[in-house]
C-alpha cells in the first residue's frame, strides 16, 4: 500500500529535507498509489503519484481525463474511501477554519471577509465563530491594511490578508514588494513575515480588464516571496495550511473560475508542501507544465490528444516561485519535449521564467524548442469572443503538441 | 460577535498639553514675519502660520478647553527629576554626537549611500521614546539612527550598521535607513516615506489583539507603538488610511509627526493644502496635538498624556511636534533653498541647549555634571566607530542567508534536494 517513507517537512521547517526525497522520485513514476505519512497527527503530503489510465487513486481524487467544461470531479471514482466532497472554496475556508483553530494567532484581514462572508464566500461563517478582530472587515485600503498585516506578522501575529480580486493588491504592491519581501532581510533575519496573501484571480467571464488580471508575473521578481496556486480543492486546502504553516511570506493565488470546482477530499488533516509540483496526468511523449485553471484546458486538450494517440504527461506546477526543478526536471528527461501553458501573459509572464530555468537546466534533454502558449499581450477584453481568444484555448494546447511532436 | 470595544481601564486625570507661548523661559517665537522667511505665498497676512501664537489643542476627548493649568512653572518646581533630566540630556547628547560622528565618518569614506541625520530634532526622540517601555514598539523612516538609539539599540551596533559590517544590527545588510531590532522592538527604518505607517498600525494591532484575543493582558496596560514621519509624509494616502484604521479600531499608536518644514527641497507650505497637521487628527475622530520640537519637556509631557490613552485602550492620538532639521535632507543634500534667518532662528532654540539651560536654571545638576556627561558620550562614539571600524565586512557566505525565513523557499533542485541542503548556497552559487 501506500509507502510510508516521508519525513514531516512542515514540522520542522527548520531542517533540511532528508534524502530519502530522491527514493521518493523513484516512487513517483511507478504506477504506485501516492505516498503518504502520518507524522505529529497531520497527514503530510509530499507528492502525489497519480494512476494513470483511471481508476481510483489512493485518496479518492480522480484522473480528470475528460472535458473540463463539467467542472466536477470524475465519477469513475470508485469510492469505497472516507473522505467529504466539497466545493474549492469550502475547501479553502476548510483548512483556514482548521489553522485559525490549531492556532489562535491567525488571523484574517481584507474586505468584507467577515461579516459579509468574503466576496467569494471563503471566510464564511469564520467571523461569528472567532469574532471580529480575528477576521478583520477592512476599509477599503489595501496598501494600508496589506502593511498592516505585515507590521502585525512581525510582532507574534499569523494574518492572512484577503486581496478581494488580485488585482486590487497592485494598490498594496509597495507593501507587498518594500516590506514583505524584504524585511526579513534588511532586518538581518531578525523580523520574519508569516503572512499568507490570497485571493481570486485570472481571468473570469466577461468581468473586464482590471479584474482579470494575473498578478503572479507581477509579484515573481520581489525576492523572499513564495507564490503558489491551487487548482483543485485538495490542492487548495492543503496549500492553504501550508501557506500558513510557512515562515516565509507566501502568495496563494486562487482563480475565479475555480472556485465551485467540486471534489472529495481526504478527512484526516492533511499539508502540502508549498515547494512542489503535482503530477495530473503521467505520460511518455511530451511534458506539459501548467498551473491553476489552464491544468483544465490541458486536460481538456489531453482527452483529445489521447485518442489521436498522444501520451502527454501533464503536471499543475503548483508552486510559481520557486519551481519544482525536480518534478520537472524528471518529465523533461523521460520525454525531452516541454510545452507550457498558461494563463499569464506572454511578456514576461511565469512561462518565460520557466523556460528560461528549463533552458539552464535541462538544455541537453531538449529534443526540440521549448513552446510557451500564454495569453496575448491584451487588456483582457469585455466581448465574450475576444475574451475566448485572449486565454489559451484546448484547440490551441492540442495543436502546440501535435507541432513538438512531429 | 460585537464590535470590539476599548479596553476597560479606568482613565486617569488628563493633564492638558499647552503651547509655546506660554511656556516661561522658552525663548519667543520670533522669526521673520516676512513672507520671503517662507518662501511661498503669505496667508492673507503679514504674518506666516508659524508666527501666530500656536496652541496645542486637542479634541473633546482628551481634555476640554478651559482645563488650562501653567505650565511646568516657576524655576522652584522643576517639571522632571534630577534622573530624568539628566537621562534626557544624555540621551540627546548621544543623538547630536552620533549624527555628529555620522557626518564625519561619511566624509571619510566609511559609510555610504545615503545618510539622514536628525540633528536638532532629538527632542523629539529623547520626549517620546524615554518614555516607553521594552516591549513598546518604535517605527520610523529613513531618519532613523537616534530613534533607534534612543529605544536603546546600542551605539556600536548602529554605528557597525551604518560602515555595513557584520556585526551591525542588521547584520550589515539593512544600512542607515533600515534599522532594526527585535531586541529592541525598533521595527524599521524605512527608505519610502509612509510604507512604515501601515507597518507601526499593525504592530499596534498585535497589541490589541494579544490582551483582547490571546488574553495577554500586562498590568501597565496595552503595549504602545510609536510611528514617526515627517511633514512631507502627511500628504501621502497610506498616512490618512492608518489614521482611519487606527481611530477605528482604537489602536494603541501614536502618530508622532517630526515637522521639520522641508521635506528635501519642497517648503511644506507648498506641498500642503492645510498646513496645520493636528488639525487631521479631529477630521479622523482623534486628538490633534501640537507641541513646540524643540522644547524636550514639552514634547515629553504630550507624550505622556498620549501614551497613557493608548495604554488605557483609549486609542490613538495626533502629534504635531514642530521641529527643525539642523543639516541637510542628507548629507548629500546642498540644502540652498533654507534661508539663512529661519536656520539661526532654530539654531537658538537648539534643543540640548534649552534643556542644559534648565537644569542649571533648576539647580538640578552643575555645569560640570554636564560636561562629564558631554565627555562619556563622546567615549562612547568613539567606541563605537572603532568597534564599526575594526568589524569584519560580511562574507559571502552571508549573501543568502536571511531572504527567506525557512529556506525552502530557495526550492527543490534538479537533484531532488531542497537547494538550501547544499552549503554553499547561501553564497549565491546555487541557482534560484
Amino acid at each position: 500500500m501506500a509507502s510510508l517513507q516521508m519525513a514531516a517537512l512542515l514540522s520542522a521547517p527548520s531542517t533540511p529535507v532528508p534524502s530519502d526525497r530522491v527514493r521518493l522520485g523513484a516512487l513517483r513514476l511507478s504506477a504506485s498509489s501516492s505516498s503518504t505519512a502520518r507524522n505529529g497527527g497531520a497527514l503530510v503530503v509530499r507528492s502525489e503519484a497519480k494512476v494513470s489510465g483511471g481508476g481510483a487513486s489512493a485518496r479518492g481524487l480522480s484522473l480528470i481525463t475528460h472535458a473540463v467544461a463539467e467542472k466536477a470531479a470524475a465519477a469513475s471514482s470508485a469510492d469505497s474511501k472516507p473522505g467529504h466532497e466539497l466545493l474549492l472554496f469550502e475547501a479553502l475556508r476548510e483548512g483556514l477554519d482548521e489553522e485559525m483553530e490549531r492556532d489562535p494567532t491567525v488571523c484574517v484581514m481584507g474586505e468584507d471577509v467577515g461579516h459579509y462572508g468574503g466576496s467569494y464566500k471563503v471566510t464564511k461563517g469564520l467571523a461569528t465563530k472567532y469574532g471580529d478582530l480575528r477576521v478583520l472587515d477592512t476599509p477599503i485600503a489595501e496598501n494600508s491594511f496589506t502593511g498592516m498585516g505585515i507590521g502585525s506578522a512581525m510582532t507574534g501575529l499569523r494574518p492572512v490578508v484577503e486581496g478581494m480580486n488580485m488585482g486590487f493588491l497592485l494598490l498594496a504592491y509597495n507593501q507587498i514588494s518594500n516590506n514583505c519581501g524584504m524585511l526579513h532581510y534588511t532586518s538581518g533575519g531578525q523580523f520574519k513575515i508569516p503572512i499568507v496573501i490570497r485571493g481570486p484571480g485570472g481571468v473570469g467571464r466577461q468581468l473586464g480588464a482590471e479584474h482579470s488580471q494575473r498578478l503572479e508575473s507581477y509579484f515573481q521578481s520581489i525576492p523572499g516571496l513564495q507564490m503558489v496556486a491551487c487548482s483543485t480543492p485538495y490542492n487548495a486546502k492543503g496549500l492553504m495550511k501550508a501557506a500558513i504553516r510557512s515562515e516565509n511570506p507566501v502568495v496563494l493565488f486562487e482563480h475565479v473560475l475555480l472556485y465551485n470546482l467540486k471534489e472529495r477530499i481526504p478527512d484526516e488533516e492533511y499539508v502540502l508542501s508549498l515547494e512542489e509540483a503535482e503530477m495530473v496526468r503521467p505520460g511518455e511523449h511530451v511534458t506539459i507544465l501548467t498551473y491553476s485553471r489552464m491544468r483544465y484546458h490541458v486536460m481538456q486538450a489531453a482527452k483529445t490528444l489521447v485518442n489521436k494517440g498522444y501520451d502527454p504527461e501533464v503536471i499543475d506546477i503548483r508552486s510559481l516561485k520557486p519551481f519544482d526543478l525536480y518534478t520537472i526536471g524528471n518529465s523533461i528527461k523521460k520525454t525531452h519535449r516541454v510545452l507550457i501553458v498558461e494563463e499569464c501573459m506572454r511578456t514576461g509572464g511565469i512561462g518565460a521564467s520557466l523556460r528560461s530555468a528549463i533552458i539552464d537546466n535541462f538544455w541537453d534533454y531538449l529534443d526540440a524548442p521549448i513552446l510557451c502558449l500564454s495569453s496575448q499581450d491584451v487588456p483582457t477584453p469585455y466581448a465574450g469572443t475576444l475574451e475566448n481568444w485572449t486565454v489559451v484555448q484546448p484547440e490551441q494546447i492540442v495543436a502546440a503538441v501535435e507541432q513538438l511532436c512531429k | 460577535m460585537a464590535a470590539f470595544s476599548a479596553v476597560k481601564i479606568p482613565p486617569p486625570q488628563f493633564t492638558t498639553v499647552r503651547s509655546s507661548s506660554q511656556r516661561p523661559g522658552s525663548s519667543p517665537a520670533h522669526f521673520a514675519h516676512s513672507p520671503s522667511a517662507f518662501n511661498s505665498i503669505s496667508f492673507g497676512s503679514a504674518k506666516s502660520v508659524r508666527s501666530r501664537p500656536l496652541f496645542a489643542v486637542s479634541s473633546d476627548v482628551v481634555s476640554s478647553s478651559d482645563k488650562t493649568k501653567p505650565a511646568s512653572s516657576s524655576a522652584s518646581n522643576p517639571a522632571v527629576t534630577r534622573e530624568v533630566a539628566l537621562e534626557l540630556y544624555e540621551d540627546m547628547v548621544l543623538g547630536r554626537a552620533f549624527e555628529d560622528m555620522c557626518a564625519q565618518m561619511y566624509y571619510r569614506g566609511k559609510m555610504f549611500g545615503f545618510v539622514h541625520l536628525y540633528n536638532g530634532q532629538e527632542a523629539v526622540s529623547t520626549g517620546f521614546i524615554k518614555l516607553l517601555n521594552q516591549s513598546d514598539k518604535v517605527v520610523s523612516t529613513y531618519r532613523d539612527h537616534v530613534h533607534a538609539l534612543s529605544k536603546g539599540v546600542p551605539s556600536r551596533e548602529v554605528m557597525a550598521e551604518l560602515f555595513g559590517k557584520a556585526t551591525g544590527c542588521c547584520r550589515g545588510q539593512g544600512g542607515s535607513m533600515h534599522m532594526f531590532s527585535a531586541a529592541h522592538n525598533v521595527l524599521g527604518g524605512f527608505a519610502f516615506i509612509g510604507e512604515g505607517i501601515p507597518v507601526a498600525t499593525g504592530a499596534a494591532f498585535s497589541a490589541k489583539y494579544h490582551h483582547e484575543v490571546l488574553k495577554q493582558s500586562k498590568p501597565e496596560g496595552l503595549d504602545v507603538t510609536l510611528a514617526f514621519f515627517g511633514d512631507g509624509t502627511c500628504n501621502n494616502g497610506q498616512f490618512f488610511e492608518c489614521l482611519n484604521m487606527a481611530q477605528l479600531w482604537k489602536l494603541p499608536i501614536i502618530f508622532v509627526v517630526e515637522n521639520n518644514l522641508w521635506a528635501i527641497g519642497m517648503s511644506h507650505l507648498r506641498a500642503t493644502s492645510d498646513p496645520e497637521i493636528w488639525k487631521k487628527g479631529p477630521a479622523f475622530g482623534m486628538p490633534g496635538v501640537h507641541v513646540d520640537g524643540m522644547d524636550v519637556l514639552k514634547v515629553r509631557e504630550v507624550a505622556q498624556e498620549a501614551i497613557a490613552r493608548a495604554r488605557r485602550g483609549e486609542g490613538p492620538t495626533l502629534v504635531e511636534c514642530e521641529t527643525y532639521r539642523f543639516r541637510g535632507h542628507s548629507l548629500a543634500d546642498p540644502d540652498e533653498l533654507r534661508k539663512p534667518d529661519e536656520k539661526a532662528h532654530y539654531a537658538a532654540r537648539d534643543p540640548i541647549i534649552a534643556l542644559k539651560k534648565y537644569i542649571i536654571e533648576h539647580g538640578l545638576a552643575s555645569e560640570s555634571e554636564l560636561k562629564s556627561i558631554d565627555k562619556k558620550i563622546d567615549d562612547v562614539v568613539e567606541d563605537a566607530v572603532e568597534f564599526a571600524d575594526s568589524s569584519p565586512l560580511p562574507p559571502r557566505t552571508q549573501l543568502l542567508e536571511n531572504v527567506f525565513a525557512d529556506p525552502k523557499g530557495f526550492g527543490i533542485g534538479p537533484d531532488g534536494k531542497y537547494r538550501c541542503e547544499d552549503p554553499l548556497f547561501t553564497q549565491g552559487t546555487a541557482q534560484v
